[in-house]
């Protein structure tokens, strides 16, 4: 049997990559940089107990009390395990994930839901970029941007951006023909159908794909530490490594508390506004 | 100049349509165009105009291509061939931001299932076409509140559609077109999703706002007593072509094919057939002037036993019966201004049979239509609204 060297070729790729675009590279590696260690900054700035407050009043607006109440105590709990600073570094990677995703994922899909022609091609590369086992990221993503949180926002970013991409296009799908034709009979230009109709009736949809993102990118929490990234991933990797169940218990509960205070929030969003 | 012209429009959904037009022309069917080419005849060589201020229905079973033809109108579907001319502009040559604005200034639709936003409050939806076109947020209120009240919902400006009855929410579809001012309303099987009482009371609404607003209204339906009631003039479409245009009582009367006819055997005629079309000529009557003993010789001629009595315009007075008549020669008093009876039913002539019946039943005599000037048009006999109800008076009426 042939046997297609196929892990060659993309070997050469990426080396043609990183040769040729370097600066590129560095470029993004910076912006990224600055925006996870500034949101860490903000997060670390901010002190504990305001912080819990903050998100447990956030929970309480859009999610009710029990959720508000479980934010509280989920939060508080976090702190005491003294996971607080590891926690903060998880929720800036996290963050900037999601907005990263966001920012290239609703265009998209916007896209996608006007276009049959890509519609077809998109589906595949976000099976595949869904699919893939996660770990399989992290190889090109240190050739490109070393170790680090930066490597480890990239990854996280290809494994968590398909969901709101599709979510985008099938909530925009979904908006009634009818009220498309209402809004075009009215003399709406396509931007004006864009933002006055299709986007804020797919939004609950839309909202759907962010909590889906976020909960991705939780997801790659562990998985990213492993080449640096820090934050609650490195916790639970210590305590894998070191084999103290103990801390490794400790971490990926904090990952589980803090995944499901940001569902509560996200999901309830999307609620909110149906 | 007509406010709405439309002239040998076609739409055929295929790959190729323009090449379909040819054999569409040649008459081959639509049935046959789908089995050999695979292509759809929505609309063929449809043709009319619409007056400004005219209530024009366009009735058709489902599939007969009248939801694509009122869409070609302002563009939602792009025909394949012909004109559409907006006073006189023909907007399917036109470029996109003239469409627009015409979208935007000249016609407004209304949507079979409502086609609300949502998302947003009901005064926002009725001012949401006045927000496309730019208007500042106070106009927008201003008129919207207007509309709003128009249409009899004024105290749910706040409330969101779904928590809003059916028949409420094509209200506020009905507001969000007038709001714009635009001339045209193209209404879309407008009251179709809506139950019987409601779409009655809708029906009624509309027709006594169109005294009121004198829009060009251009109307769809599949339900020919809504088209028969609200229609000045209604075009009947079978399979994407336009079989006949006329007056609801120009259709009952004279079916232009045996789908037509077949189409309105089951309409009540009673609701639809005016005076006018079930009269008599009212070739025996008699002039004050002529005096007593000219009416009974004509009573005579025409063996009946009672006359109307017109004055030279022809403008009716009264009737006197043979036995009076007869009486007052007998005893050589000839005046017939005291055997007059004044007391005679008349009818305008776009009465409804509908009213005419109770009428006819009460009257000793026979109704006289008379104009607005009572002059006399024609005479209604009991036999003859009998007739006009099974739809078999003949024609000389």
């Amino acid at each position: 049997m042939v046997r297609i060297p196929l892990g060659d070729y993309v070997e050469i790729f990426i080396d043609w990559l990183t040769d040729n675009f370097a600066g590129f590279f560095e470029g993004i590696k910076n912006a990224l940089e600055a925006t996870i260690n500034g949101f860490e900054w903000v997060f670390s700035t901010i002190p504990f107990i305001l912080m819990v407050l903050i998100f447990a009043a956030i929970a309480w607006k859009v999610a009710g009390r029990q959720t508000g109440i479980f934010t509280g105590l989920g939060l508080w709990l976090i702190g005491s395990m003294e996971l607080w600073n590891a926690t903060m570094q998880t929720f800036a990677l996290v963050s900037t994930a999601t907005a990263i995703a966001l920012i290239i994922g609703i265009p998209l899909g916007i896209w996608m839901s006007r276009s049959n022609t890509l519609d077809k091609i998109l589906r595949p590369v976000l099976d595949f970029m869904q699919t893939m086992p996660a770990f399989v990221y992290l190889i090109p993503a240190v050739y490109f941007f070393d170790l680090g949180p930066v490597p480890g926002a990239v990854a996280t970013v290809i494994f968590a951006m398909p969901p709101v991409v599709r979510l985008t296009s099938l909530g925009i799908r979904q908006v009634p023909k009818e009220v498309i034709e209402a809004s075009r009979s009215f003399g709406s230009t396509s931007s004006q159908l864009l933002y006055k109709v299709q986007i804020p009736l797919a939004m609950p949809t839309i909202l759907a794909g962010l909590n889906q993102t976020i909960l991705l990118s939780l997801s790659m929490v562990v998985i990213s530490a492993m080449i640096g990234s820090g934050g609650l991933g490195d916790v639970v990797l210590k305590g894998i490594t070191q084999m103290r169940i103990g801390l490794g218990f400790e971490g990926g509960l904090a990952v589980v508390i803090l995944a499901m205070v940001l569902d509560r929030i996200t999901q309830n969003l999307g609620q909110k506004r149906a | 100049m007509s406010k709405v012209e439309v002239k040998n429009v076609y739409k055929i959904f295929g790959p190729t349509p323009q090449n379909i037009l040819p054999l569409l022309e040649k008459g081959t069917t639509k049935n046959e165009i789908l089995k050999k080419t695979g292509h759809s005849v929505g609309v063929n060589n449809a043709s009319f105009s619409v007056e400004q201020g005219e209530m024009f229905v366009v009735m058709g079973l489902s599939g007969s291509g009248k939801s694509t033809l009122i869409r070609c109108l302002n563009r939602l579907i792009e025909p394949t061939a012909g004109q559409v001319l907006i006073d006189g502009q023909d907007i399917v040559g036109c470029d996109k931001n003239t469409l627009i604005e015409i979208r935007r200034k000249k016609m407004a639709m209304v949507f079979q299932n409502f086609a609300l936003l949502p998302h947003r409050t009901i005064i926002d939806n009725v001012a949401f076409g006045l927000e496309i076109q730019g208007k500042n947020q106070e106009e927008r209120k201003e008129k919207a509140q207007q509309a709003l009240e128009l249409v009899g919902l004024k105290g749910y400006e706040e409330s969101m559609p779904t928590e809003l009855s059916g028949g409420m929410q094509q209200r506020v579809g009905l507001a969000r077109a007038l709001a714009t001012d635009a001339d045209i309303l193209l209404m879309d099987e407008a009251f179709s999703a809506l139950d019987p009482l409601i779409r009655k009371e809708m029906q009624d609404e509309l027709l006594s706002l169109q005294v009121k607003m004198q829009k060009t209204i251009i109307f769809i339906t599949h339900d020919l007593d809504e088209a028969l009631k609200i229609g000045d003039r209604i075009a009947i479409m079978k399979d994407g072509v336009i079989v006949q245009i006329g007056t609801p009582e120009e259709i009952l009367e004279n079916p232009a094919n045996e789908y037509v006819r077949e189409f309105v055997q089951d309409v009540n005629r009673a609701r639809v057939v005016t005076a006018a079309s079930i009269m008599k000529r009212a070739d025996t009557l008699v002039s004050s002037k002529e005096g007593v003993r000219v009416a009974v010789r004509k009573m005579k001629e025409e063996s009946i036993s009672s006359i109307f009595v017109v004055n030279k315009e022809r403008q009716l007075e009264g009737i006197i019966t043979i036995d009076d008549a007869t009486e007052q020669i007998k005893n050589r008093k000839e005046n017939i201004e005291k055997i007059l009876n004044r007391d005679v039913q008349t009818v305008s002539p776009d009465t409804l049979i509908e009213e005419l019946i109770p009428m006819v039943l009460n009257s000793r005599y026979p109704l006289v239509v008379v104009d607005e000037n009572r002059k006399v048009l024609g005479i209604i006999f009991k036999a003859s609204v009998l007739a006009g109800i099974i739809g078999e008076e003949d024609s000389d009426g």
